[in-house]
């Protein structure tokens, strides 16, 4: 297979648009009469609405409209009976505190928003429940199984091995909190035509959920989202405050924006919901597992079940017969969770990845060399090879360019004045995913190449590696390719979500790429020229102004022959004040093996913001809620705390860069969960190390360490 | 609409003339925390008088006393040469607070105006004594991992969240205060004040007056100084505890010496016990120690704030050594 790595470090291509200001994101777009929708929010956690007084809201300057369950307005689906339980406007439940329960659209933004602050509501309250703790702990509270038990060899087997632990681990709801606020807008139009400018991981799944919603054909409905100022997953579905707005313009014939608040970013668009691990390990003394076994309790809502893969790398990530995993969801009153970057899997390796930190020091071993000691040749869960590994050359580059030699085995071995210095190590892995996409290229004879897809951008850099990609395979030089992406009329592609995407759509645009040079070599041979003619002069014999090929892609068996995975390193030096408890990051050397290399600039990119979102886990975030009111006491950005500049040290990044030879054309293989996933476990393993503190409940805050 | 008056004045005596005709004005200056409290329903004045014209930005030395004006800038304070060189501690302080873009616009004055961060005085949902007497105080039983252990009363254990004043409180400054009768001085360890029974009131600043700035004695508190602020992040978040420090050593003896904490009680809180325990002693590890377990005489603790009892001390001890380490 010919290789493409590229060597030329190029910039992204909407680079100097955002930089600028030029690149317009959802909100930015003015539409004549445009109105202004706000969400007025229940106050109570559980419980009916018994009253809505809408008339001084209705009556104040600028109003349109008062929308909520009084009056309806019409969405098909939720006039049936069945589907999801939270049907925005078609029900008086009220499931958690800050529900939306009314839209208030009026001419301007500031009158809407005082005009929502006058709708009175009166409810029937229920008792409820927002503390997962308290619910795991009940009883008589309702559990459900989150995805079937795993057993291979003998369950818990670490009861009986040589060596063993079983510890717990706590981690608390994080909040997504992109820059960007979430929102809409929504221009209904008659004959039930409607465009809307959204903010979208996927703008086929915008526009099939809104079509659902409202029983129109998908054709009706256009998507644009162009632009997206981050999104880590929680754009990954259409929440009920879009729908809201579209109802709000279907009801009032206007377009209605609607950009929710921070604060309603806290209860709207998901979160990481809360989990509680239990991780049993077992070896023998001479530093090999016996046994693993990983059973973990997942935050989810009253009225929606959420799950995610928060026990899947226990399966297979270390060489061990016996291992078994279970996971359930516990539900509470509070909004529905949703994938946040490294989902579950982020979750689940805080957990196994330092509790074999932990097993590593109960063998008084270094870390490192138990990994290596225990890293399996073949993936003993789905009994097939690695399409592609090479973890044991990342953990060598890692451990140089960390100075891992500097490390003391013994905890609290560095000390300077009050200060400790510890390092930690800790793996992350991810399934290598590649799905169906399609990809129209469009080959013109004044030079140029356009690529269209459906696909969207949430900022790793789509357009820049698809660019690459047909940079690479066309020799047309970079300029001249555009990549057209953010719009539900391109051909079809799948959401951005799983670290799919470069993969996925980047092998529908290795096809079209393919074919579109093998159209030219057939026209070049048909018009007597040189196969290797450029194809400007093919087309121009030809007088054809373009070519036009559009192709769907995905995977084939190979699929089924291997196991894909993408695989991180994460090193980590930190510095802990004794007396203080505060934890600096001295250090950091991300080390990523997901194939080729298809960006390098974005690629860094992804594994600096993987690491500054890791530092957040490990360290500052997490969303705190008043159990007694079921409201959250933090959901700002001075209280909620995202890692600043001042947080974030020296990110070493580092790439295998070696093509995968089965996932793609390209050899590429995802790579934005892996940024993430597994950081906080080495976090958490580097403070054990400068202080012999084991923390076990995330984040690492100066109380927890002085505790 | 929550209508509201803005009116502009350019000094003094006639900001303090529009006060007095309502009860319900408030004076504006850099915004950064009104406009907030404004936005969240904490707070709904009728009139807005912008003081941001009043030529009180000045920072100077008179005598063997600096004079800084109410309404200059936290970056311009921070950043000034006369500061730097004399006021060590309160540039460092300063520099320790908010952000960037916010000390731009931050005013002294305001510094020292700033109201709690407590959660349940920002959401007008939740009960809470200092926004509506009576309520209750939500963070008593909920919520209080950053709130108060020392002066706190049953109805409010909110704590004041300012760097600034925690520097100003330590250097023995003196408040400028200008009412329709003319000008009066308060010490600044006497402008705020506990919650008690009134925990709506934050400060001894009466309802016609207005902060004409603060005056600083001149000082020999230039070498060993430190302000150690320990918190959640690196920048931009308010104190767990923050400790200012600075002393003068003569002859191998502490001769004068000044420390006040910060995110520990209602109002900057200056250690007299433990400075009057260091005054002529020796710098050393052991006396620091000593000097911080005064300070935590009558500390008392909420449940969600239990850490700060060995935070606090910790951070007096830490804050001691790097002023002393500093010369």
């Amino acid at each position: 297979m010919e290789k493409n790595i590229l060597k030329d470090d190029n910039d992204r291509v909407d680079g100097l648009l955002k930089v600028t200001g030029k690149a317009r994101y959802f909100a930015e777009y003015e539409l004549p009469g445009l109105t202004y929708g706000v969400l007025v929010t229940s106050t109570i956690t559980k419980g009916k609405i018994t009253s809505l007084d809408t008339k001084a809201a209705e009556k104040a300057p600028g109003v349109i409209a008062v929308i909520s369950h009084l009056n309806k307005p019409s969405a098909a689906a939720y006039e049936q009976e069945g589907g999801p339980q939270m049907k925005i406007f078609y029900t008086d439940k009220i499931f958690y505190n800050g529900q939306p329960i009314a839209i208030v659209v009026a001419n301007t933004f500031e009158r809407a928003t005082h005009a929502a602050s006058l709708v009175k509501a009166t409810y029937a309250k229920e008792t409820f429940n927002t503390d997962f703790e308290k619910a795991l702990k009940d009883p008589k509270a309702k559990k459900f199984q989150g995805q079937a038990d795993y057993k291979r060899g003998e369950e818990n087997a670490y009861k009986t091995a040589e060596v063993k632990l079983e510890e717990r681990y706590f981690l608390p709801i994080e909040t997504h909190n992109p820059m960007e606020l979430h929102g809409i807008i929504a221009d209904w139009r008659p004959n039930n035509q409607l465009t809307v400018y959204a903010k979208t991981q996927g703008v086929k799944a915008t526009q099939g959920t809104i079509a659902n919603v409202f029983k129109i054909p998908m054709e009706n409905i256009q998507v644009n989202s162009e632009f997206v100022g981050g999104g880590f997953g929680m754009a990954l579905r259409t929440w009920p405050l879009e729908i809201a707005t579209v109802m709000a313009s279907k009801h009032i014939g206007k377009p209605v924006k609607l950009v929710i608040t921070r604060m309603q970013m806290f209860t709207m668009v998901g979160n990481r919901p809360a989990a509680i691990q239990t991780i049993g390990l077992g070896a023998n003394r001479d530093g090999k597992l016996t046994g693993i076994t990983h059973r973990a309790y997942g935050e989810t809502s009253a009225y929606e079940n959420f799950t995610e893969g928060v026990v899947n790398m226990a399966k297979f990530m270390y060489q061990c017969d016996n291992v078994n995993t279970s996971y359930a969801i516990v539900p509470v009153d509070l909004g529905v969770p949703i994938w946040m970057r490294g989902p579950g899997e982020a979750t689940g390796a805080f957990a196994l990845e330092s509790a074999i930190d932990e097993m590593a020091h109960a063998l008084d071993m270094d870390p490192l060399e138990f990994r290596i000691k225990n890293d399996p040749e073949t993936d003993q869960q789905k009994n097939k090879p690695f399409s592609s590994k090479n973890i044991k050359e990342a953990y060598q580059i890692g451990a140089e360019k960390i100075g891992w030699k500097n490390r003391k085995n013994k905890p609290g071995s560095l000390v300077e004045g009050a200060w400790q210095t510890g390092y930690g190590v800790s793996v992350g892995v991810f399934n290598a995913n590649r799905g169906k996409a399609s990809v129209k290229g469009i080959l013109k004879a004044d030079g140029s190449l356009l690529l269209q897809s459906a696909t969207s951008d949430i900022g790793p850099g789509t357009g820049t590696g698809m660019t690459l990609i047909a940079n690479k395979l066309m020799n047309i030089p970079v300029d001249k390719i555009t990549f057209e992406l953010g719009d539900s009329s391109l051909p079809p592609a799948p959401s951005q979500g799983g670290s799919a995407t470069l993969s996925t759509v980047g092998s529908a645009v290795n096809d079209v790429c393919v074919a579109l040079k093998s159209t030219i070599a057939e026209l070049a041979a048909n018009s007597n020229m040189d196969a290797t003619s450029n194809f400007v002069e093919v087309l121009k014999k030809n007088n054809l102004p373009q070519i036009e090929i559009t192709r769907e892609s995905q995977g084939g068996k190979e699929r089924d022959q291997y196991s894909m995975y993408s695989f991180s390193i994460h090193f980590v030096q930190v510095k802990v004040n004794s007396l203080t408890g505060v934890v600096k990051m001295g250090k950091i050397v991300s080390v990523g093996d997901s194939g080729t290399i298809v960006s390098p600039k974005t690629a860094r990119s992804q594994m600096v913001g993987g690491a500054v979102g890791g530092i957040g886990m490990a360290l500052t975030e997490e969303s705190i809620i008043d159990h007694r009111y079921g409201r959250y006491i933090n959901n700002n950005f001075a209280d909620y705390h995202v890692p600043v500049n001042a947080d974030v040290p020296e990110i070493d990044v580092h790439f295998i860069n070696k093509p995968d030879p089965y996932i793609n054309p390209m050899g590429a293989k995802g790579m934005g969960e892996i940024a993430l996933i597994g950081f906080s476990a080495a976090v958490a393993n580097a403070v054990f190390n400068a202080t012999g503190k084991r923390i076990r409940t995330l984040p690492i805050t100066p109380d927890k360490i002085l505790a | 609409m929550i209508n509201f008056q803005y009116l502009r004045t350019t000094t003094a005596k006639s900001a303090i003339a529009l006060l007095g005709k309502d009860k319900n004005a408030k004076f504006l200056a850099g915004g950064t925390n009104l406009i907030d409290l404004m936005k969240r329903g904490v707070t709904a004045p009728e009139k807005l008088i912008d003081i941001n014209h009043v030529p009180l930005k000045e920072i100077k030395q008179a005598g063997n006393k600096i004079h800084i004006g109410a309404l200059a800038s936290n970056t311009a304070v921070a950043d000034h040469a006369l500061i730097k060189e004399k006021l060590p501690l309160l540039s460092w302080a300063l520099q320790a607070g908010a952000s960037a873009q916010l000390r731009n616009v931050a005013t002294v004055g305001g510094n020292m105006m700033q109201r709690t961060r407590c959660g349940y005085f920002y959401d007008i949902e939740m009960p809470c004594n200092k926004r509506q007497p009576g309520t209750g105080c939500g963070a008593i039983e909920g919520f209080n991992r950053m709130h108060a252990i020392f002066g706190t009363s049953e109805k409010c254990i909110a704590v004041h969240p300012s760097d600034m004043c925690v520097a100003l409180v330590a250097l023995d400054a003196e408040v400028i205060l200008a009412g329709p009768k003319g000008e009066r001085k308060l010490p600044f360890k006497d402008f705020h004040r506990l919650a008690g029974d009134t925990p709506q009131l934050d400060n001894n600043l009466k309802a016609d007056e207005m902060i004409m700035g603060v005056e600083i004695p001149v000082n020999n508190l230039t070498k060993n100084y430190h302000y150690l602020k320990v918190r959640d992040r690196a920048s931009y978040a308010f104190a767990l505890v923050s400790v200012a420090a600075a002393f003068e050593i003569v002859d191998n003896k502490i001769t004068d010496v000044r420390i006040a904490m910060g995110g520990v009680a209602h109002k900057p809180w200056r250690l007299t016990a433990s400075e009057l325990f260091l005054r002529g002693k020796e710098a050393s590890l052991t006396n620091f120690n000593q000097a911080a377990q005064l300070a935590m005489k009558d500390a008392k603790s909420f449940g969600g704030n239990d850490f700060k009892l060995k935070l606090a001390p910790n951070t007096i001890i830490e804050a001691l050594s790097l002023a002393k380490a500093k010369a």
